[in-house]
């Protein structure tokens, strides 16, 4: 296991430094909550919601390395711009210039954002049978209100970042899946940012319910078009009641100036599925925050990701299965590669309640480093309270195997295309419980991309 | 087709070969034969190109043309092929896109397009039936779980589908039973023809009584001490390498 090395000295300044610049856009933040509160209705009951988080994060601030849950993950570096927090105006971009960024060859609903605001022209929403609209009309709306009663910041943590997010919660994707409905085509949510602003932050809050015996999948993605500094703080709460099925596909592929937390709230339901592939290729900075909570008999929670990053890009997968009933699975497959002075993080917690009997819960996060410069902080933390139960977990850290490169060569495949051969193979256990076909052919390309190479591997 | 002159090669500093001279025309199969640690398979890995050995002197020619600098890929194109002592397993690529990229990106360095698929297959099939390998192997992952004769057949159907100019089979016979020695060793002498050459590394002669050899030669610290013909193998196997070493020492 390799540790980043941090010298104390250099801490101390740099912390300095930090504090007066996260009291700004903290400070910034709150005083931008008194005008938000212009913007919204403050009559209708979730913003009483509202009003309790932004105390909750005047009250901690902003995550430090001195939280266990950011030990190897610092803000620092995203802190520092000076963020617009509202768009000044609605900014209108062509489909065929960003047309590459959807999935394209089937046909999907599309919700669809343009720095933080609701394009109508590209998307593509529904309310005939099922609702796959806004959260902005979803608050405010009565026929939604018994949904957002019952569903509504219900999972949502009160750690500072989501309490953030729910404090300026008002745009993002609403689905709501009644019983008995299989959603034939997936549900896109996109977000672009065009970089109109000099440093944007963007709060998307979306809301997933999906009733009994539904079956929906969901692809969402964050793509800023310019270098301008963004920062996406994002929260979804997915409820998958009893025998639902829901498969969400994140697509991390941002650039270098783009940062992204994420935080996801899953809340399962006797025999429900609900799985979370997770694809992070690039951007600055991405968090992800993965909360999985079981509550009734026989689920199964997989979570899986890859991980592909180089320059100085920083990745960090954190995940929490928290099984309550007996008789559920949880699956967590993490594979990284990280080149040059990338970074990566895997906190992976398994909580198995006391009461939680036979439960099967599989842990796995494997990493290889391409770079004497990159490193990988790994850490597998098991709770387990019940007696009889299957719990395994395993993390490993190496490099691509030199006899296996040249066994390859030998036989004339190149070194690049050996090495990305190698790669696909690492992270095939990832890609075969992929769902979708278009969504395997997508990643599977944008991979090629990145390691430069041509070559449609069938694995 | 093959010419080395003098050549030197050393791993971290240690030198392992020390002035290796060989000629292997077309058509021909060369014995090389040692005790443990002579070099054999070192002058295998180096005639491939593996980067951990450096070559500190002498030329290695395929076809009057120096391959000193090239990379294993570059000479897997030329036409060179080895055949691994202990197969590498690369769990998650199977068999057969394997087979499909090796070719393919041999095709690709000689300017061709890839190879149709219905071709591809039709290939897959006679060369694996050739070498009595079932079908359901060949979407196994590669060399995974394999035995030992599974991973030297497979090294060989291999060779039999890159269709190389100069095979090299490092200690093929090694973990193979009398069957399936019997199978690896037809295939081999299947794909012999009078344009290409094997170099058959072995420590012991009962390959060569399958594919019998036109010259042997016996390594011994680094150098080629003893030449002769497949009688020599028969002299070794009889007499083991203690005569060889005094011979030299003397």
């Amino acid at each position: 296991m390799q540790y980043t090395v941090i010298s104390l000295q250099g801490l101390s300044t740099e912390n300095c430094q930090l504090k007066t610049e996260k009291m700004e856009l903290k400070e910034k933040l709150i005083a931008s909550f008194m005008a938000f509160e212009n913007l919204v209705d403050i009559d209708l009951p979730v913003h009483d919601v509202r009003s309790e988080a932004i105390k909750e994060f005047e009250t901690q601030g902003f995550p430090s390395k001195r939280d266990e849950a950011w030990k190897y993950t610092s803000l620092n570096s995203i802190l520092k711009h000076d963020y617009s927090v509202f768009p000044k105006r609605d900014n209108h971009i062509d489909y065929n210039d960003i047309k590459k960024y959807f999935i394209h060859d089937i046909d999907t609903y599309k919700i669809v954002f343009i720095d933080g605001k609701y394009s109508s022209h590209l998307s593509e929403t529904t309310h005939d049978g099922i609702d796959v609209c806004l959260m902005s009309s979803a608050l405010t709306k009565t026929k939604y209100r018994l949904i957002i009663e019952n569903y509504f910041n219900k999972i949502a943590t009160k750690d500072s970042l989501t309490s953030l997010n729910t404090a300026f919660s008002q745009e993002g994707a609403y689905i709501h899946i009644p019983k008995n409905k299989l959603v034939a085509k997936p549900i896109q949510i996109v977000h672009f940012s065009t970089g109109n602003e000099a440093a944007l932050l963007v709060q998307p809050r979306n809301l997933i319910v999906v009733d009994e015996n539904s079956h929906v999948q969901i692809i969402e993605r964050h793509q800023s078009l310019t270098q301008n500094p963004v920062l996406t703080n994002s929260v979804t709460e997915i409820f998958a009641n009893k025998r639902a099925i829901v498969d969400y596909y994140k697509i991390q592929n941002d650039n270098e100036n783009a940062s992204l937390i994420d935080s996801t709230f899953v809340n399962q339901k006797q025999e429900s599925f609900a799985s979370v592939h997770t694809f992070s290729f690039g951007g600055k900075l991405t968090r992800n925050n993965l909360n999985f909570y079981q509550n009734g008999e026989r689920i199964d929670s997989t979570m899986k990701g890859i991980t592909i990053i180089g320059n100085k890009q920083h990745v960090d997968h954190n995940t929490l299965v928290h099984h309550i009933e007996p008789n559920c699975e949880s699956h967590q497959d993490y594979k990284g590669i990280y080149a040059d002075s990338s970074t990566g993080v895997f906190n992976g917690k398994v909580l198995v309640d006391k009461d939680a009997q036979k439960t099967n819960a599989f842990q796995a996060n494997n990493n290889i480093l391409l770079s004497d410069k990159a490193s990988i902080n790994t850490k597998p933390q098991l709770e387990i309270f019940a007696d009889d139960v299957k719990c395994s977990h395993g993390c490993t850290i190496g490099q691509l195997d030199e006899s296996a490169m040249f066994y390859m060569q030998s036989r004339g495949i190149p070194e690049k295309e050996a090495k990305a051969l190698l790669m696909f193979a690492f992270s095939n256990n990832v890609m075969n419980s992929v769902k979708i076909p278009e969504i395997k052919q997508r990643i599977t390309k944008i991979i090629a991309n990145k390691l430069g190479v041509n070559i449609g591997f069938d694995l | 087709m093959l010419k080395i002159n003098n050549l030197h090669a050393s791993v971290e500093d240690k030198a392992i070969l020390r002035g290796i001279n060989l000629e292997v025309k077309a058509g021909e199969v060369h014995a090389i034969m040692g005790p443990n640690g002579s070099g054999k398979s070192t002058l295998a890995s180096v005639i491939a190109g593996k980067e951990e050995y450096e070559m500190t002197d002498g030329e290695i020619l395929l076809e009057n043309e120096n391959i000193n600098e090239m990379a294993p890929e570059e000479r897997a194109h030329k036409g060179i092929f080895l055949s691994f002592q202990y197969p590498i397993e690369i769990p998650g690529v199977s068999v057969t896109n394997f087979m499909k990229t090796a070719i393919n990106e041999t095709r690709k360095a000689k300017g061709l397009p890839d190879m149709p698929a219905n071709e591809m297959l039709k290939m897959i099939r006679e060369k694996s039936e050739m070498l009595e390998i079932d079908r359901k192997f060949l979407s196994r992952s590669l060399n995974e779980g394999f035995s030992g004769g599974e991973k030297k057949r497979n090294e060989i159907f291999q060779m039999a589908m890159l269709e190389p100019k100069l095979a090299i089979l490092d200690e093929t016979d090694s973990g193979l039973d009398i069957d399936a020695l019997r199978i690896v060793a037809n295939g081999v002498n299947k794909l012999r023809s009078k344009d290409n050459a094997v170099i058959v590394i072995t420590h012991y002669q009962r390959l060569l009584d399958h594919i019998v050899p036109d010259f042997v030669h016996v390594l011994f610290e680094g150098r080629i001490v003893k030449s002769g013909g497949k009688e020599l193998a028969h002299e070794l196997e009889e007499k083991g390498y203690d005569w060889i070493k005094e011979e030299v020492n003397a």
